[in-house]
């Protein structure tokens, strides 16, 4: 039955039909002529270019529609450029579209295996190398040979063991102490409680000695967050309470989930959020994730006022700050 | 023979007597390559790769990979006087004190995003057309290798300014070395020569950027170029061409001509970008500090599907003996692009195992005839749009007016329930698309003559195709269903058979088809009309 089906064959590949350009001188010349116009444009541009770059001056903005203020002189260095190589790879594609040979050929494919008979060789070949070399029959050379192979590859790794000191209680640890007064970020000044509105917040660090210089590792672990609440709106166990004074409560403001800094203060709802993947931490409740992929609440600074009435640290952080690590024991 | 001809003659003389070049490139001059706009998708790859090079080389003239603090005194004056880091600093410079350093600095981050588009792009014509098979499975896990290269390099690439955004990304990058169970704070450590941000991250991500992962995509790109050389282009089906021949234009002098051209093309459009579209205007977002942030923070697009993931992972961390595992980040960040990068790189060897199918392969397929291959490659994509809109959730929210609830649990729901669907409604699609063709070539095309016939019924009048458009439509191979034993001649269960069934189930699903229309099926509806 099946020998009987007839498929449909290849028509084989079609006959090539003549540009215009093949046939008539003067659709050739025409297109000779568009192709030398491109590299003129592109001789253009690069002139445009080389204007710009000399005499255009560095202050000179001008407006174009759409774009709005454009800096003149880079404009006209980047258009200028633009101009110059889009011709010259137009002119190129046009000439070759319209007066090189254009006339599909047909080149044969070859089977990329080798023959068996070259296969078999080389086969052989590997086999009498291996058994010349004797690796087989000298298990003590394979064996030492391994090892040292083996060993060797430890010496990069250890050469790059100084790249950096080990972790240690690194991580666990911030510059805040008990007492440390919260000072403002940028200012450096210290706050009183009276410093902050009901419903404000203000990021703070914690205040250096006169000699001390604060440096980015110390704001990746010491960014506070302060947020001031009407008392009554907090929903807080009594320790938790404690840690806050006069409804201000502070929380780290490095994401307990990649560190990015919790910098989104809804006030209507009373809600921190992390512009980075958007895990959303309920102030009133101590920080607890309400959403996103954080796994954990913002840790809580304790704070009280010192004698003077500025606020302080009643203690150091009970946790570590910022991104989980494998250490990390809650 | 002109004085001119003559010193050409002499020079390629001199080289081939040392060389014996002549005969390698008679040969290859007139080396064939097919045409079809979509093979222009890797050329643009390559090209983008050259800009990068030359715009990047202009930029380290001037930048200064270093993390020192310094006091910004140039012209741009709303910075003046605040302290950055001297990557910061010189990137500024670059911007506005090097005459055309903004125009290169823009040349050089348009060319990396279309150097990621175009690979995408790229992989995704050699997917659904099946280039991948026999015998180039070799240049497909290249290829792999260079699209996760390019991600990784482009990341390093635009953290190197050391501005608010990029340093997020970069406190981000940390965290998901630090989630590593075991070695991670270690293995942070070492990188960052400390506690993050310490003072040596940039300077080595710089000789990563500009000298290691550039070295090993010149080494890959190379083999890559020389394997597609070798093993001659694929082409796709059509009249008078077969997987023994290949049908195009000689490389000397129309394709030379074309390919150059295109170069310039490219680089053309990537300066016009460059001069025109702001990208990456790092003036705006201020120097790094952990301390602060942007609304609205976003990575690269190529990097946007993976923190999509991170950002609908659900919050789920293991506290245990002392310890922590956060599979919040270890499987959106690590473990999920691992199976996903794992599987690319491996379809043509699953491929192959499914279908029973060992030969070589020179022709492409045309999308709809491989149903089960363009299903699979739909459910994929449609996963990673799932994950990259929601990599951009808090931008679409604010722009639709929703709130990011409601972004993240579409995310969350649909990245799970729209990919299994994508595979259905592909699949469905494509047979749909193998009947249409059917039609074609039995009924002919639909003219759009309407005829009212002596009897008052009306007809629309159908023309017959060509012939090269009938062989076209019926040319493809379609491969029966693997039958694999799964008892023996005497009818018992072979301890193989349960493996067996699975591979014949799965065959069976590969190998769905319309089937094809045929001259005789052809000729008897002839005599019907």
């Amino acid at each position: 039955m099946s020998s009987e089906i007839e498929m449909i064959k290849d028509p084989g590949l079609p006959a090539h039909v003549h540009r215009s350009m093949d046939i008539d001188p003067k659709a050739a010349q025409r297109a000779e002529r568009q192709v030398a116009i491109l590299f003129i444009l592109s001789a253009l541009g690069t002139l445009l270019l080389i204007y710009s770059y000399v005499f255009v001056q560095d202050d000179i903005f001008i407006f174009i529609p759409v774009l709005g203020n454009m800096h003149a002189q880079q404009l006209g260095i980047g258009m200028g450029m633009a101009i110059a190589l889009f011709c010259i790879g137009a002119g190129a594609i046009h000439w070759a579209k319209t007066l090189m040979p254009d006339e599909e050929v047909i080149a044969e494919r070859h089977e990329f295996r080798s023959d068996d008979e070259d296969r078999e060789e080389f086969v052989k070949t590997v086999k009498e190398g291996a058994a010349v070399a004797g690796l087989g029959r000298r298990p003590l050379i394979k064996r030492t040979l391994g090892a040292a192979l083996g060993l060797s590859a430890l010496t990069p790794l250890l050469l790059l063991r100084d790249l950096g000191p080990l972790p240690k209680d690194e991580l666990t640890k911030t510059s805040w102490k008990a007492g440390t007064r919260l000072v403002t970020d940028p200012g450096d000044r210290p706050l009183r409680a009276e410093d902050l509105e009901v419903g404000a917040v203000a990021q703070t660090l914690p205040e250096l000695a006169p000699d001390q210089h604060r440096t980015l590792n110390d704001i990746a672990k010491d960014a506070v967050l302060l947020i001031r609440l009407r008392p009554e709106e907090f929903n807080l166990d009594a320790e938790r309470l404690s840690w806050t004074h006069e409804g201000i409560i502070a929380f780290s403001k490095i994401c307990s989930h990649m560190g990015c800094a919790v910098a989104l203060y809804e006030q209507q709802t009373k809600h921190l959020l992390c512009p980075c993947h958007q895990s959303t931490f309920d102030v009133t409740r101590a920080a607890k994730v309400i959403f996103g992929p954080s796994a954990r609440p913002l840790p809580q600074l304790a704070i009280t006022v010192d004698a003077e009435g500025y606020l302080i640290a009643q203690a150091p952080f009970n946790e570590p700050v910022g991104p989980s690590f494998w250490e990390r024991s809650s | 023979m002109t004085a001119r001809e003559r010193i050409a003659g002499n020079v390629a003389g001199y080289v081939d007597d040392r060389t014996g070049a002549a005969k390698w490139m008679k040969k290859n001059l007139t080396k064939v390559f097919p045409d079809h706009w979509s093979f222009l998708l890797g050329e643009i790859c390559l090209y983008s790769f050259v800009i990068l090079l030359l715009s990047g080389t202009f930029l380290t003239f001037w930048f200064d990979p270093s993390m020192r603090e310094v006091v910004y005194e140039g012209s741009y004056a709303p910075l003046e006087g605040l302290k950055m880091s001297a990557a910061y600093a010189s990137t500024l410079d670059i911007s506005f004190e090097v005459r055309g350093g903004l125009l290169m600095r823009q040349i050089h981050h348009w060319a990396a995003l279309i150097f990621m588009v175009g690979i995408v792009a790229h992989l995704l014509r050699v997917y659904f057309t099946g280039a991948f098979r026999k015998p180039r499975e070799f240049n497909w896990i290249i290829g792999v290798g260079l699209l996760t290269l390019g991600i990784v390099e482009g990341f390093l690439g635009y953290s190197l300014p050391d501005d608010l955004l990029s340093g997020t990304g970069i406190r981000i990058a940390e965290a998901i070395i630090q989630a590593l169970p075991l070695v991670g704070t270690y293995i942070a450590f070492f990188a960052f020569g400390g506690p993050f941000p310490g003072e040596v991250f940039i300077p080595r991500i710089y000789t990563v950027h500009i000298l290691l992962l550039p070295a090993i995509f010149l080494a890959l790109i190379t083999v890559h170029l020389m394997l597609v050389w070798y093993q001659k282009h694929t082409q796709f089906p059509g009249p008078g061409r077969t997987e023994k021949n290949v049908v195009g234009y000689p490389l000397m002098p129309a394709y030379m001509a074309k390919a150059g051209g295109f170069f310039f093309i490219v680089f053309g459009v990537t300066a016009f970008l460059g001069a025109i579209a702001s990208i990456n205007p790092i003036w705006l977002y201020g120097p790094y500090t952990p301390g602060q942030i942007s609304a609205g923070s976003q990575p690269d697009w190529y990097m946007g599907w993976l923190d999509g993931l991170v950002r609908m992972a659900p919050p789920l961390e293991t506290h245990a003996f002392g310890h922590t595992i956060s599979w919040n980040i270890l499987i959106p960040g690590l473990i999920l692009p691992g199976i996903m990068f794992t599987g690319l790189a491996l379809y043509p060897f699953i491929e192959s195992w499914a279908t029973g199918d060992k030969r070589e392969h020179h022709l492409l397929d045309r999308p709809r005839n491989a149903p089960n291959r363009t299903a699979i490659g739909a459910m994929a994509l449609t996963f990673t749009l799932v994950t990259l809109l929601n990599g951009g959730n808090d931008i679409i929210a604010t722009t639709f007016h929703l709130t990011i609830n409601q972004m993240m649990w579409f995310s969350r729901i649909g990245v799970i329930v729209l990919p299994p669907l994508a595979f259905i409604i592909t699949k469905r699609l494509c047979l749909s698309l193998q009947r249409a063709d059917r039609d074609l070539v039995l009924h002919g095309r639909e003219t759009g003559r309407l005829v009212r016939m002596p009897s008052g019924e009306f007809i629309e009048v159908h023309e017959p195709i060509s012939a090269e458009k009938a062989w076209l439509l019926t040319s493809h191979e379609q491969i029966a269903p693997l039958e694999l034993p799964e008892s023996d001649a005497a009818g018992v269960r072979r301890p193989a058979a349960i493996k067996n069934k699975i591979r014949n189930r799965i065959s069976r699903a590969t190998a769905v088809a319309v089937p094809k229309a045929t001259e005789t099926e052809r000729r008897e509806l002839e005599g019907h009309h």
